[in-house]
């Protein structure tokens, strides 16, 4: 089957090597089959909301993201509708930062997002830098990555994170959440990049997409025998144990 | 206050101690302790320097750009020169320590301590090469640094001569609110079809819009106009035209100055390194050096130590080149690339600090066309399993990668599978400096602090 990928600012939101999980997608899905039409969606372009089976959003350096700030705001109800038809998104770092309500500078003034995900973020003194391992037990299943940002995230009551900090800063150094989901769409301060390290969930996305593609149930792909991935998890899981950052 | 003697005798006792106990070569251990004692005796050591100091900074390429211009001005001036990489402020402590009767400092400053350096040190030059992404992790983003930099350059004395390198949008602009020497490439032949994926400052740095390039050599680096507010490359002072590439052993240009053109032929290949000698050419011009002795200096020059070096390891020889983020690692594969790569390449990923502990950067290098050329990838390093699904990921054959994470093992391995002829070894800085070590342990190559006596 062709999943049909929207990938946003790609040539803006680029920092953390966020084409490596681009890769990683593309390599899982060939390998069981089916194959990943990717397309760069930029400023200024028209986001349809159902041309697409998955979106991605990278991080980018403060200047590219005030760039594009604007132009998120001008796709929020097209990004809206797509979450609500159950479109899979990954917004990593500044990505997932411009999918909340709001972002508040260290002035004070507030560049809204795309309000997609339920929480907003503030600028903060120190950046939180460092290996991360999360617990996601809605998945029962580990992930391992890096973050790096200033940004102190905070979800609205009741909204699910991505996991639980076991180790490393996560949202906002004392909450204890890191990430977000809401239906199809999750946002992380993870990169690594996240996926080649955490292949489960490249392959949950996948499924979540395929059964987006044909109205379908997820299917379950063929396992692979992901022998590196399990080592590179292991490595930068030990990392985040060893030297995670903490503010305490 | 202790008085600058004594400090000085205490910190140069503490290199040797350093150097005795095995803990590394004593390069920034002695101007560690002085900068505890006496933050300000760097100050007064520096001040007694009768040809001042002159500084060279940027991301990529700083210690071979220093180390060349160390050639030049070598028969002019007795060098106080941290040439083994030590570039924070310890370390520019410890060079001054080390050169008793030395005329003129010469200094690579890592980029983040170049205000701090700058501001103590007050260079009579300053030589900015280039601005690219590189170890988030440790500078923050690339505009925190450019920052810096304008601090640094507003701070500098308005008898200290600026050298810039106009072919990156950022570090040109530095020289729109005063005198500078301005260099860049200027060889159409040479330029990437394309602006490459690890190119940083892509958009205009008065409005935002995205550079038009007539030509991009490295990076960023080329011949940038923005279509809408106009600002464009500055008019270059020195540049290279005509170069000669290709080939693994050396590169030429002609360089053009305001005193007149000279051939240049340099023994390291690689278009990075045409711009590190233009660098080197404009900071020793600006320090008085002839066209005859820049000329004369760069032919002299030989590698930086794990800076496209070589090292004969009984008969089999090793060509290590240091690779530390995208914009270098992409130059070195496209040096290996278009000088005809050997069939065996080790790459070795380490994440200490030194190396950047996120090692995201390696899916933001370029290695497709090195992996479509060689035969056999051993991947080592604590990150060995990173980098081998960076190459597996791009479809690399799994039969064909050796994953190996313990560095001698490795070498070893890479040894063996190009006994008698060449191997070459894309290192990050701690797994170089390991590679290094074990090299000398069998007495193939002197140890780095040997070679700065």
């Amino acid at each position: 089957m062709k999943i049909r990928v929207g990938h946003l600012y790609p040539e803006y939101l680029n920092i953390y090597a966020d084409r490596g999980n681009i890769a990683v997608l593309a390599r899982r899905a060939e390998w069981r089959g089916h194959e990943l039409d990717v397309e760069a969606i930029s400023v200024g372009d028209t986001l349809h909301a159902d041309a697409y089976d998955l979106l991605y959003v990278g991080g980018g350096q403060d200047r590219e993201q005030a760039l594009v700030a604007v132009d998120v705001a001008a796709k929020a109800d097209a990004l809206r509708a797509a979450v609500e038809d159950d479109v899979v998104v990954l917004a990593v770092c500044g990505g997932y930062q411009l999918l909340g309500r709001f972002y508040r500078d260290r002035q004070g003034h507030e560049l809204p997002g795309a309000d997609v995900l339920p929480l907003h973020t503030v600028a903060g003194e120190r950046r939180m830098i460092g290996d991360v391992l999360l617990d996601c037990a809605w998945a029962g299943r580990t992930l391992a990555g890096f973050e790096n940002h200033a940004g102190r995230t905070y979800l609205d009551a009741g909204a699910e994170p991505l996991g639980r900090v076991v180790d490393g800063f996560g949202n906002d150094g004392a909450s204890g959440f890191e990430g977000c989901r809401r239906a199809n769409a999750f946002g992380t301060y993870l990169h690594g990049p996240l996926l080649p390290r955490n292949p489960w969930f490249a392959d949950e996305l996948l499924a979540r997409a395929l059964a987006h593609r044909d109205g379908g149930e997820r299917p379950a792909l063929a396992p692979l025998a992901d022998v590196l991935e399990a080592q590179a998890h292991e490595v930068s899981a030990a990392r985040a144990r060893s030297r995670g950052g903490r503010f305490f | 206050m202790i008085p600058l003697g004594l400090e000085i005798a205490a910190a140069r006792a503490a290199a040797g101690l350093s150097r005795l106990t095995g803990r590394g070569g004593g390069t920034t251990v002695p101007g560690k302790l002085l900068w505890k004692l006496d933050p300000g005796a760097i100050d007064r050591l520096a001040r007694r320097l009768p040809a001042g100091s002159a500084l060279v900074s940027a991301t990529n390429g700083k210690t071979t750009t220093a180390a060349m211009a160390a050639e030049i001005l070598r028969p002019r001036f007795r060098l106080a020169h941290n040439d083994s990489g030590a570039n924070l402020v310890s370390g520019v402590a410890s060079a001054l320590l080390a050169s008793q009767g030395a005329e003129l400092g010469l200094f690579e400053v890592d980029e983040g301590a170049l205000t701090e350096v700058a501001a103590r040190v007050r260079p009579r030059a300053l030589l900015l090469g280039n601005l690219f992404r590189d170890q988030l992790d440790r500078y923050g983003e690339l505009e925190l640094v450019a920052e810096r930099w304008r601090a640094a350059v507003e701070a500098l004395p308005a008898s200290s001569a600026l050298v810039v390198n106009g072919d990156d949008p950022v570090v040109g602009d530095l020289a729109r609110t005063r005198d500078a020497t301005v260099f860049g490439v200027d060889d159409p032949r040479h330029a990437r079809p394309s602006l490459q994926h690890a190119a940083d400052s892509k958009y205009c740095v008065v409005c935002g819009t995205p550079y038009e390039y007539a030509a991009a050599y490295v990076g960023h680096l080329g011949d940038y106009r923005c279509p809408s507010c106009g600002h464009a490359r500055p008019s270059l002072d020195v540049v290279a035209r005509d170069l000669e590439l290709g080939g693994l052993e050396q590169s030429s240009f002609t360089l053009a100055t305001p005193d007149g053109d000279a051939r240049v032929t340099l023994r390291v290949p690689g278009l990075y390194n045409v711009y590190n000698a233009l660098g080197a050419a404009s900071l020793a011009r600006a320090l008085g050096s002839t066209l005859d002795e820049i000329v004369a200096g760069l032919a002299r020059f030989n590698a930086a130590f794990g800076r496209f070096e070589r090292i004969d390891a009984d008969g089999t020889r090793v060509l290590m080149l240091l690779i530390k983020n995208p914009a270098g690692a992409n130059e070195a594969v496209r040096t290996l690339v278009d000088g005809g790569a050997p069939p065996v390449v080790l790459i070795a990923l380490n994440d200490e600090i030194a190396d950047g502990k996120d090692v995201s950067w390696v899916w933001d290098v370029d290695f497709e066309p090195l992996l479509e050329r060689v035969e056999r990838v051993v991947a080592s390093g604590t990150r060995a399993a990173e980098l081998a699904l960076r190459c597996t990921y791009a479809g690399f054959p799994a039969e064909r990668l050796e994953v190996v994470p313990q560095l001698e093992r490795a070498l070893d391995r890479g040894l063996e599978l190009r006994a008698g002829a060449e191997l070459a070894v894309l290192p990050t800085y701690t797994a170089m400096l390991a590679l290094r070590r074990i090299l000398a342990t069998r007495g193939h190559v002197a140890q780095y602090w040997e070679r700065a006596a």
